[in-house]
């Protein structure tokens, strides 16, 4: 009974797989970035190979994969996930596992295991960017210019409202620093129950003037709109803002936190080939460096790091604007995605009951 | 139309028993069979819809309930890829079986927690234990996914091995919830859902104050709901009336404002209340640009409570003003002007006259608004910011980003038994057949 | 509502500001609607009033947010406006494909909602109905049932049975919709039998009629307003229907609703505003078309309005 259900699955599987094998869903985050994968890498992809890729987006791809996978309905065939989302993920069983042997060289011959930057190639996943979590503020409706992650929490230097991501992570770590802790030790403070109402005392102190945001396309439309005078933000979508929409916004890189964004499979994809297909085809040399013409995040091949030159609107040189440049690490912090993928369910119960009282 | 004046019975004491109809049967028998005919045919014809409801509709959420008091976390793994079950948690699982709560877990305890550990490795499970004992003990996710990932390095004596990677698996709490946890039944997600939770005695007590939410929620989402339903009914009162005291020709153009908003889109609605009320909306701007309001003292109307309440107001108002005109419609003008003539006040004409004929479209329209303003999801989604949230917000939180659908079914099952409770007596009192809608 | 003339200036003073207080809700409840209309056709990116529009200087004003609608997900919108041009819109144009799946949706699950509803209201409304109380509120129950809990329940029922792999697009949110949408149907049909005189009926069948003629000439053209009525409202329903699609609904099935919902969650453009404004003007047509059936209906059924 059993061999014959599986067989069943399996005939079922191959034959939605046949009829549908011409087409691959690619999650993403949306506005800018979306956009961003879509020249640099869906239409070469779909122009290369006659494969169509349908782009759908969400305010973190990894919450419906995990929805999706357990509850046995998976529709995604690739998403773009954060680091410690991939590892927990991975960890739990929910992603294929990518055979690393199919990602390309780089093109002096550099096998992939070399060519990525550390960290970026996981049993699940591959990296494609380097970003960071930045705040922002829009230069119109601030007199005096912040310049330190701790001024986005003072509320009587700049007064008015503040847009927060709604998740823990990164906000967390952003208000101890605020509140002098360095960054090499923030993830040992955040690591005890005292860090932890150390980050939420500071949250209280500017709770009244936060709006929360959950998509990334959202920061740069409340700054531009004037809802809120400071906000914390994706690098790459203020950059966009600024420069391809000439909105007047500043970044400002001290206390970033810097974190990878990955490819992922989710199990049970119904594309399965076609998936791995089209992130090898994404991460290689060239389409990496594309990528990073259109939105200011750093490729996750060294290799990619020499072709990247000029944003896609001809004039605009991009090193300054990554967030791995040298005058942007001043006080950055590197996302601990061991700590997260452990604490991210405890942390993030924890910040809700907080939000919601 | 009433089904006494036609019952079989009713009818047939009426008839002389001699009677007989035209092939010779008695005229009682016939006449039953015919009534019972009736009745399979009337049946017969609603079936076919109350199958599609009970399929589509009664059994899906009775599924989801059940879900309320039956979570696998911590008994079965299920490969996504493969469907195969892994039976995990055995040997604790048995240990718990042969000690009552209380016994201090020792080395034979601990062995077992090593065995399974080793399991929930094979098998990639230990995130999905983790998170099943973390739901009723925060922190203990992170314990079992370091423990699994060393635990085949685990070694004799385990007691001291394992309490070497983390000192709270010594504590008594996380006995008592494994032990809740090892059995696939349990009534634990209805009282996180009531922020209870047990101690290391299996006794009820209120969970850490920083982590109590629901109790909160729910008192807010009833707060809110009476407020918004008290707002319609002040708003729909005047408006009614006057619809119900104009000519018909007249009353029925106004009518058509109340409609319009009746037949637009939800979202329509939402979206613009937010360009309305954002703090760079229209309602702001006039205000400043009339110079009633400073350019740095605007209004916050949305993305908190307040917008919360004006957004359902104003769409939850046709649900008030409808029965309200139903009943104010038919009330004889010249009740209030024999009052008059008498010598009473216009007041209190209205008061001892007027308003107690209204009564029962005010208690029909409040229980509609209150009823519907309980459960609803868009617009505080949309327009609510963090304190405009309602209880369905957090049943929807559950569903997508927790994904502790234990806890979304139990938060559910208790909204779900409130509305039943107030649907039931919105029968009773008004009557479902009474519904209109225009 | 005329002040008699003996009213007191006391009186007369109420009476207008109750007058007043009366405009002022109506106001309410109607700005909001009307508000988004003018601001779809904003020049500028911003939900307010510019100064522009507020002269009527007519640069202010623009359709650029109506032209995004046909050319957002196009492949080439740059392309001259031809032939070639407005296939790709129909194809491609996400907005217009929200709109057509949004239709298809709309219609089938009205299709089902209404058949299914007429025939049980038919039952419902026959004097021996058995049960009658307890199957009407269970059949109008999808009114009322939150909207979450009902998009929770299908989302873990039709993943269990697997009915995405059985080929039929649209099958769950179209299942989903006709639930939501039976309640309408029953209402309004149960609505135009009140009152109806079974006898008639009867006298049909003692003149020779079967049972279908007996349907079709004379229950069918009493009831055919409330049918007709309660058929657009379940397709309202289903057309403004966002979070069953949303947890059921695949991932390349958008609609309307599920567009805008994106859309306000992530950056809310005036595009949404033209989108809302043609939304508005199609409510108004069928609110139209209702209130004309109403007045039938209470010709057809000798009801004068009092």
């Amino acid at each position: 009974m059993k061999v014959k259900t599986a067989l069943l699955a399996t005939a079922l599987t191959t034959a939605a797989g046949a009829t549908f094998a011409q087409e691959v869903t690619v999650m993403s985050w949306g506005g800018a970035y979306t956009k961003s994968q879509v020249e640099a890498y869906h239409k070469p992809f779909t122009e290369e190979t006659g494969i169509k890729i349908v782009s759908v987006d969400a305010g973190n791809p990894a919450t419906p994969i995990k929805a999706q996978v357990e509850a046995g309905n998976v529709s995604i065939d690739v998403a773009d996930v954060e680091f410690s989302d991939a590892v927990r993920l991975c960890d739990e069983g929910l992603l294929e596992e990518i055979d690393l042997s199919i990602l390309p060289s780089a093109p002096d011959g550099t096998p992939a295991e070399d060519d990525f930057i550390d960290g970026a190639l996981q049993d699940c996943a591959v990296a494609n960017i380097v970003w960071s979590t930045v705040f922002a503020y829009n230069t119109e409706n601030v007199s005096d210019a912040p310049t330190t992650i701790s001024d986005f929490f003072d509320t009587t230097k700049i007064p008015g409202k503040r847009g927060l991501r709604k998740s823990a992570k990164a906000t967390l770590e952003m208000a101890l620093m605020a509140d002098g802790v360095a960054s090499e030790e923030v993830y040992d403070v955040l690591d005890t129950d005292e860090g932890v109402d150390r980050a939420f005392a500071v949250l209280d102190k500017i709770k009244d003037d936060i709006v929360w945001w959950e998509a990334g396309a959202q920061p740069p439309q409340l700054l531009a709109d004037g809802e809120v005078v400071m906000s914390t933000a994706y690098n790459g979508r203020i950059f966009n803002a600024a420069i391809a929409e000439s909105q007047p916004l500043e970044v400002v890189w001290d206390g970033q936190i810097l974190d990878f964004d990955l490819f992922v499979v989710p199990k049970g994809a119904p594309n399965k080939e076609a998936a791995m297909d089209f992130i090898a085809f994404s991460t290689d040399t060239q389409r990496l460096a594309d990528q990073a013409s259109w939105i200011s995040y750093g490729p996750a091949r060294k290799s990619s790091g020499d072709l990247v030159g000029i944003f896609s609107d001809g004039s605009t040189e991009m090193a300054p604007h990554m967030p791995t440049a040298e005058a942007n690490l001043g006080n950055a912090l590197v996302n601990d995605f061991e700590f997260w993928v452990d604490k991210d369910t405890e942390l993030n119960e924890r910040f809700n009951a907080w939000l919601a009282n | 139309m009433s089904d006494a004046t036609l019952s079989p019975a009713a009818m047939a004491d009426t008839m002389p028993e001699q009677l007989t109809t035209a092939d010779g049967k008695p005229l009682k028998q016939a006449l039953i069979r015919a009534q019972s005919h009736a009745r399979r045919r009337a049946f017969l014809l609603v079936a076919p819809l109350l199958a599609f409801i009970l399929l589509t509709f009664v059994m899906p959420i009775g599924q989801m309930l059940h879900r309320s008091v039956h979570n696998e976390g911590f008994t079965w793994h299920e490969d996504v890829a493969s469907g195969e079950r892994t039976r995990i948690m055995a040997n604790l699982s048995q240990w718990f079986d042969q000690n009552e709560l209380g016994t201090e877990p020792g080395e034979a305890a601990f062995a077992a927690l090593a065995a399974d550990l080793v399991v929930l490795r094979e098998v990639k499970a230990a995130g999905q234990a983790g998170t099943r004992i973390n739901y009723e003990r925060s922190g203990s996710r992170s314990m079992f996914t370091k423990a699994a990932r060393r635990a085949q390095r685990l070694e004799a004596p385990f007691k001291e091995a394992i309490v070497d990677l983390d000192e709270d698996w010594l504590d008594p709490d996380l006995w008592r919830v494994m032990r809740d946890a090892s059995s696939s039944y349990t009534a634990n997600f209805y009282l996180a859902a009531l922020d209870r939770t047990k101690d290391a005695d299996g006794n009820v007590t209120p969970v850490n104050e920083n982590r109590q939410v629901y109790v909160k929620l729910f008192q807010r989402t009833l707060f809110l709901s009476i407020v918004i339903t008290f707002m319609t009914f002040i708003l729909a009162y005047p408006i009614a009336h006057l619809l119900a005291t104009l000519p018909l020709a007249k009353s029925n153009l106004l009518m058509i404002l109340v409609l319009l908003p009746f037949w637009t889109s939800l979202l329509v609605r939402t979206t613009s209340w937010m360009v309305l009320l954002q703090s760079q909306g229209v309602v702001n701007d006039a205000l400043v640009s009339t110079g009633i309001l400073a350019d740095d003292n605007r209004l916050e109307m949305m993305y908190n409570q307040a917008g919360t309440l004006i957004a359902m107001t104003h769409i939850l108002l046709p649900f008030m003003v409808l029965p309200l005109y139903s009943v104010m419609r038919p009330i004889n003008p010249s009740y209030v002007r024999a009052a008059r003539s008498l010598g009473a006040t216009s007041w209190t004409a209205f008061r001892r006259v007027y308003f107690p004929q209204t009564v029962p479209g005010i208690g029909a329209g409040a229980l509609l608004v209150f009823i519907l303003a309980v459960g609803y999801y868009i617009t505080p989604a949309l327009v609510g910011g963090a304190d405009g949230q309602l209880i369905s917000n957090l049943i929807a939180f559950h569903m997508q980003n927790s994904l502790n659908w234990s806890l979304a079914a139990a938060l559910a099952a208790l909204l779900l038994g409130g509305i039943l409770l107030l649907y039931w007596l919105y029968d009773r009192l008004v009557g479902i057949d009474n519904l209109k809608l225009g | 509502m005329a002040l008699p003339t003996h009213a007191s200036r006391l009186e007369r003073i109420w009476h207008y500001t109750y007058l007043v207080i009366c405009t002022l809700i109506f106001l309410f409840l109607i700005a909001p609607i009307l508000v988004v209309i003018p601001l779809s056709f904003n020049a500028e990116p911003y939900f307010t009033f510019t100064e522009k529009m507020l002269k009527l200087d007519p640069t202010g004003f623009s359709t650029r947010w109506y032209d995004l609608l046909l050319t957002f997900g196009m492949t080439d919108p740059e392309a001259p406006r031809g032939w070639s041009w407005w296939t790709d819109t129909w194809t491609n144009a996400a907005w217009i494909n929200a709109a057509k799946n949004s239709v298809i949706i709309g219609l089938f699950s009205t299709v089902l909602a209404t058949g299914l509803g007429t025939i049980a209201a038919l039952g419902l409304s026959r004097p021996e109905m058995p049960g009658r109380r307890i199957i009407m509120a269970i059949l109008i129950s999808p009114m009322i049932v939150p909207i979450i809990i009902v998009a929770t329940g299908l989302f873990f029922f039709y993943s269990s049975i697997g009915i995405q792999n059985w080929g039929i697009p649209y099958l769950g949110v179209i299942l989903a919709h006709a639930t939501l949408g039976i309640p309408f149907v029953i209402i309004t049909v149960t609505a135009t039998l009140v009152g109806f005189d079974h006898s008639l009926t009867r006298a049909s069948a003692s003149l020779g009629a079967d049972p279908v003629t007996t349907f079709m000439r004379v229950q069918m053209p009493l009831i055919l307003p409330g049918v007709v009525s309660g058929a657009l409202f379940a397709f309202v329903t289903s057309f403004d229907e966002v979070v069953v699609v949303l947890f059921v609904g695949g991932l390349d099935e958008q609609t309307i609703p599920r567009q805008m919902w994106n859309g306000i969650r992530e950056q809310i453009s005036p595009a949404i505003l033209s989108v809302a404004t043609i939304l508005v003007l199609i409510s108004i047509a069928l609110l139209t078309t209702v209130e004309l059936l109403r007045r039938r209906s209470e010709r057809l059924r000798g009801m004068s309005p009092q």
